[in-house]
């Protein structure tokens, strides 16, 4: 289905809500993969707008969130150092690592730079050869080709004054953890859009098959999520669990070749630790030996520094679909977005964060959920 | 951190290594690699991701996207200062009022930008 002027259309969004409500005959529990999704469902009040069957489970496709302390803590020491230009994407800014995070860090002199692509940390090297210029490089499958490319470039260029710190993770091997946890309740998965966008489907009809889940690939905005929960639903009550593509537009089945080349020349899977969750067997990506001498752990030694979690925050367990973030006894007291005990409450795609700003402690029912059931429910 | 924006590519600069295009996001422009979309044309749309070219868009549907980021604020999300959204989140002294740096790193963080992502 392709959407043309139809984005925001609440004739279109009751249409998409009929047809679910309709078919749901019995409780059916999804999970949206992508922190982005869990944004837009909470911002636009999409959970509550569903019939009481449909559950939507919260999962660990926020990078920000799943980004270990460890790796955090790692990147606040190579960021403190004085020959150092540390640039970050603006999302880590105030992730808190054990004691502090970057935005303190360039507060007490450090030289932290936000950048919007990694190709403007690689121009920072070359017009700094005197300094050591790093580059955090964290995210999914969607920002991965991007990453490598600054590292394909690096190489190409012969600079010495450039790394990275990595700390790449993937989905499908996320999606199996969560599949084969004894507490899992999940029944069908929403697919990030935009990390098909670049990786295909391949990997996915497997999963679908061996879990016996439809995968429904989804994108962002408030009607692309209706249409893939319509879908995932028609599948699930009619026994199906197969991989299909709601987001067309933006989602070929074979991805985008040139990317995938791209990550495959520079990075290699390995196992991560995900914030919370713990170590996923080949669930994330490292420089591969031709590109070591661009790994910023290695190049500033920082492969020692192991933190633990703080024991009051439940992220892990919300991560994982688990608990919701209103359940955590911090949630909105000693945890909000000004004061975050972890990441979740940080990142505009943390789950944790979603609620606070958009359901204020189970509060008011979000404005853009307010207008669309006025909209969709007109006074006589 | 996954959003990606639609853009019309406005530009290609065929000489850049990597092959890089200015894209005009409803009225926003930047310059984005265009290395894994290498057969794109100037007029056609794409989504871009932290500076980079993932996938061709139909106009359409580029346009409906982009007028929907608009009204959500996402583009000012994306494009916006991430210090200064920081600072507000933080609720703390401006990040500005660290030791001021060099003049030759202050130039950078001028050219290098501090958009967010």
């Amino acid at each position: 289905m392709k959407y043309i002027d139809e984005f925001n259309d609440p004739a279109l969004a009751r249409r998409l809500l009929d047809e679910i409500s309709a078919t749901a005959t019995r409780p059916w529990a999804l999970m949206e993969v992508c922190g982005g999704q869990t944004h837009s469902i909470i911002r636009h009040g999409i959970d509550q707008l569903l019939p009481e069957q449909i559950e939507l489970i919260h999962g660990p496709g926020c990078p920000v969130c799943v980004t270990p302390l460890d790796v955090i803590d790692q990147a606040l020491e190579i960021a403190s150092r004085p020959d150092v230009i540390f640039c970050s994407f603006g999302d880590m800014l105030r992730v808190p690592g054990s004691d502090r995070d970057l935005f303190r860090v360039k507060g007490e002199g450090g030289d932290v730079r936000v950048v919007y692509s990694p190709l403007d940390a690689l121009e920072l090297a070359r017009k700094n050869p005197d300094r050591q210029v790093v580059f955090f490089a964290i995210g999914f499958e969607t920002t991965a080709p991007a990453n490598a490319m600054a590292a394909h470039q690096a190489r190409r260029l012969g600079l010495t004054n450039f790394s990275l710190l990595v700390s790449h993770v993937r989905v499908p091997p996320a999606i199996e953890a969560i599949m084969t946890s004894p507490v899992c309740r999940v029944q069908g998965f929403l697919a990030a859009g935009h990390v098909c966008s670049v990786m295909g489907t391949a990997e996915y009809p497997a999963l679908a098959e061996r879990f016996g889940v439809p995968l429904v690939v989804t994108g962002f905005e408030p009607l692309d999520i209706l249409e893939g929960i319509r879908r995932a639903v028609r599948q699930l009550e009619r026994g199906e669990h197969r991989v299909e593509n709601a987001y067309a537009r933006a989602v070929r089945e074979d991805g985008n070749p040139a990317a995938m080349r791209m990550i495959e020349e520079v990075f290699e899977v390995t196992d991560r630790n995900w914030r919370g969750i713990g170590r996923i067997p080949s669930s994330g990506w490292r420089l591969t030996e031709a590109f070591r001498a661009y790994d910023a752990e290695h190049r500033f030694d920082v492969g020692g520094i192991r933190t633990e979690e703080p024991a009051e925050c439940r992220s892990g367990e919300v991560l994982q679909g688990l608990i919701k973030p209103t359940e955590c006894g911090a949630f909105g007291t000693t945890c909000t977005p000004r004061t975050p005990l972890g990441a979740t409450m940080v990142s505009s795609e943390g789950a944790c964060a979603a609620y606070y700003l958009y359901r204020r402690m189970n509060g008011p029912t979000p404005q853009a959920a307010r207008a669309t059931r006025e909209e969709m429910n007109p006074v006589a | 951190m996954c959003l990606a924006v639609p853009g019309k590519v406005v530009a290609i600069d065929d000489s850049a290594d990597p092959l890089t295009g200015l894209i005009d996001f409803g009225g926003v422009q930047k310059r984005a690699c265009l290395e894994y979309v290498p057969d794109v044309r100037v007029g056609e749309y794409v989504i871009v991701h932290v500076g980079f070219a993932l996938q061709r868009l139909d106009e359409e549907s580029a346009l409906a996207s982009l007028r929907l980021f608009e009204e959500l604020g996402l583009l000012e999300e994306e494009f916006g200062d991430a210090w200064q959204q920081a600072e507000r989140e933080a609720g703390t002294a401006p990040a500005s009022t660290a030791p001021a740096p060099t003049a030759a790193v202050a130039a950078d963080q001028t050219e290098s930008g501090s958009e967010a992502r």
